[in-house]
């Protein structure tokens, strides 16, 4: 009895010192933890880099810049939950509102706080295809002809797919003049072209591009380009429809987060830099349509954006995320009634 | 042992006395059936994805495999693992001993109820024994003002990576030595302890050595899946990029990045990691199979 109770006691011990032994503390070094979604890892990647050296060049001090990705929605939960981001760069509006409104980290007004809705870069819901179009795929309409397979991600978890969703709402609508009802029965017709149904955005470009299902892929902008510089241009075409979303993927800093570490300049002056000359032009580089071109850099960069019909989520059709989120992508809302898991 | 004869089945012979097979033996055909059934599943199901994973890392040659390994994130992320390996398994080797020990040598009431927690992990969903970190340690949680304050980081940092593999590999080395230390009983420890030792020196030169295969086994086991886990791991992770991403996380990072070669390099570690363990735990079987015998009941 007495050796079980020594090996308990020596365990607990054990326990503890090994416990206490790894709670690390924060360096005195300045790092920046800057919690995004998937598909901007290789925009901040090249953008990390260029702040760096900015902030080196105008302060003298070095800086780590940390990066963690995943779903929007998820990564704001783990924000919510003490991910101690000093900078959030999300995919919607309504994740960033959660984190003001559920943990109080920053102020509801956010929006605010830098040009332009706090939105450095916007991008678009495009079409990629297998190369030569072969089933002739160049507009929403064409997504519901017969034989043909549309990937796209599961609304109710990816922020991309709700984007998807929206835009093909949005032609759907001007389609019908505007004939609910008819916008209704064009998405429940679209999502009964689905075969998979993946949770995010790059589960679905790896099931269309890795495991060739699908004819098409809604994906965003940059994400197309993606797969064409991954898996070589000779095997996919984008095609722009004539009309898509204006996607807004806002930033914010974290204030409560970053007053704790000190690191409020920096992290305010790392969503500025993004506005500046340098950052628009690696936004545009990365495929993601700089909200300021004219400081772009390099001209020829923009050449790639063409100008297609690109309606906002603000526009009185949706009435702003608030409006749209609970109509659309909640509990009961519309995508819950027209879509039924297939088997 | 039988005649030929009798695993052949005629049905044009009369049914003599012991002509027909015994009804304990099967037909051939069933057995050859049954056998086959579990080969090509094998095959299928276990053999062949494991060949793919190392033919898929090797894709681009064995250049890319060793740059997958130069990566200063992948680096991070082995380093992470081995360090989380480092603390979870001695914690749970010594709380395994003692736990088995509890069980096997004393009588207490809620002793089946002890037996049954021991389990608990195995019983639970990963990504379930994440989530009770979260809402334990994380921001929403009553225990958080205090953790702030005092400037602890658990959930999204190390420790929480640690706890939350702790919790998944708890019972591997418990559930081990139990039925080993049932089998053997108190005999030993009680002559040694008759004979003057004291309770460390019964149970460093008695129960130790009664134990020794069985506990090498159930760190082995406890050591791979500490390295592996995934579901637990990346609930309390946060994901950040070469500080707390562990080897199964960088793998799904890698390939969410269209990086196929790295996270197949990465992933065949793993898996020889994991073919290891089966060999040394396979060498350890076929030599000590006796002192193992407790381990074979379950």
């Amino acid at each position: 009895m007495k050796t079980t109770a020594r090996l308990l006691a020596i365990g607990a011990l054990f326990a503890s010192v090994a416990l206490t032994g790894v709670v690390t503390a924060r360096a005195a070094d300045q790092t920046l933890l800057n919690v995004s979604y998937d598909p901007t890892r290789e925009l901040y990647a090249a953008y990390n880099v260029a702040f760096a050296k900015h902030w080196n060049e105008t302060t003298g001090n070095n800086v780590t810049i940390e990066q963690s990705h995943g779903g929007s929605g998820k990564q704001a939960q783990s924000v919510i939950d003490g991910l101690q981001a000093d900078v959030v760069t999300l995919a919607l509006e309504g994740d960033i509102n959660a984190i003001a409104e559920k943990a109080g980290l920053f102020n509801t007004d956010w929006r605010g706080e830098f040009a332009n809705n706090s939105t450095p870069y916007t991008s678009t819901i495009v079409f990629l295809v297998r190369k030569g179009n072969p089933k002739g795929i160049s507009d929403w309409g064409d997504l519901i002809k017969d034989g043909v397979e549309v990937i796209t991600p599961n609304p109710k978890t990816s922020g991309g797919a709700r984007w998807n969703y929206l835009a093909a709402w949005a032609w759907s609508n001007k389609a019908n003049g505007g004939d609910e009802a008819k916008n209704i029965e064009f998405v429940k017709e679209l999502f009964a072209h689905v075969p998979v149904l993946d949770t995010g955005a790059r589960g679905s470009t790896v099931t269309f591009a890795q495991k060739e299902l699908g004819d098409v892929l809604l994906a965003w902008e940059n994400e197309a380009f993606l797969v064409l510089d991954e898996f070589g241009a000779d095997n996919f075409d984008v095609v722009y429809p004539p009309s898509s979303i204006l996607a807004e993927p806002p930033v914010a800093v974290v204030d409560k987060n970053a007053e704790a570490h000190g690191t409020v300049e920096l992290a305010t002056e790392y969503l500025n830099y993004l506005y500046s000359a340098e950052g628009q032009t690696i936004a545009a580089a990365n495929h993601y349509r700089p909200s300021n071109p004219d400081i772009v850099t390099d001209k020829a960069l923009l050449d790639a954006f063409p100008k297609i019909d690109l309606i906002s989520i603000d526009d009185p059709l949706f009435g702003g995320w608030k409006t749209a989120q609970p109509k659309h992508f909640g509990d009961g809302g519309i995508f819950d009634q027209i879509f039924a898991p297939q088997g | 042992m039988y005649e030929q004869d009798d695993l052949v089945y005629d049905s044009r012979r009369p049914i003599a006395p012991y002509a027909h097979t015994r009804p304990t033996t099967e037909r051939p055909w069933v057995k050859w059936l049954l056998i086959g059934i579990a080969m090509a599943f094998m095959l299928a199901v276990l053999v062949l994805p494991l060949v793919l994973v190392f033919t898929e890392a090797f894709r681009k040659g064995a250049d890319a495999y060793f740059a997958a390994f130069t990566d200063a994130q992948s680096l991070a992320a082995i380093r992470l693992t081995l360090l989380v390996a480092a603390i979870a398994v001695p914690l749970n080797l010594v709380f395994g001993i003692a736990a088995a020990w509890c069980v096997a040598k004393y009588e207490f009431p809620g002793k089946t109820f002890l037996t049954t927690l021991i389990d608990l992990p195995f019983s639970v969903s990963p990504v379930v024994s994440g989530m009770v970190y979260v809402l334990l340690f994380g921001a929403q949680s009553f225990l958080h003002p205090f953790l702030r304050a005092n400037n602890i980081e658990i959930i999204f940092a190390v420790p929480g990576i640690v706890l939350a593999t702790i919790f998944v590999t708890f019972p591997f080395i418990a559930r081990e030595l139990i039925p080993l230390m049932q089998d053997q009983g108190n005999g030993d420890e009680e002559a040694a302890l008759s004979l003057g030792a004291t309770g460390w020196q019964t149970f460093w030169r008695v129960t130790l050595p009664n134990i020794k295969w069985g506990l090498l086994y159930g760190v082995l086991l406890c050591n791979a899946r500490a390295m592996g886990e995934f579901g637990a791991v990346s609930v309390v992770s946060g994901h950040i990029r070469g500080k707390t991403t562990t080897m199964p996380l960088d793998i799904e990072i890698l390939y969410n990045e269209y990086n196929f070669a790295a996270a197949f390099a990465v992933a065949s570690l793993l898996a020889m990691l994991a073919l290891v363990t089966l060999l040394v735990k396979t060498i350890l079987e076929f030599r000590y199979g006796d002192e193992l015998a407790g381990t074979r009941r379950h």
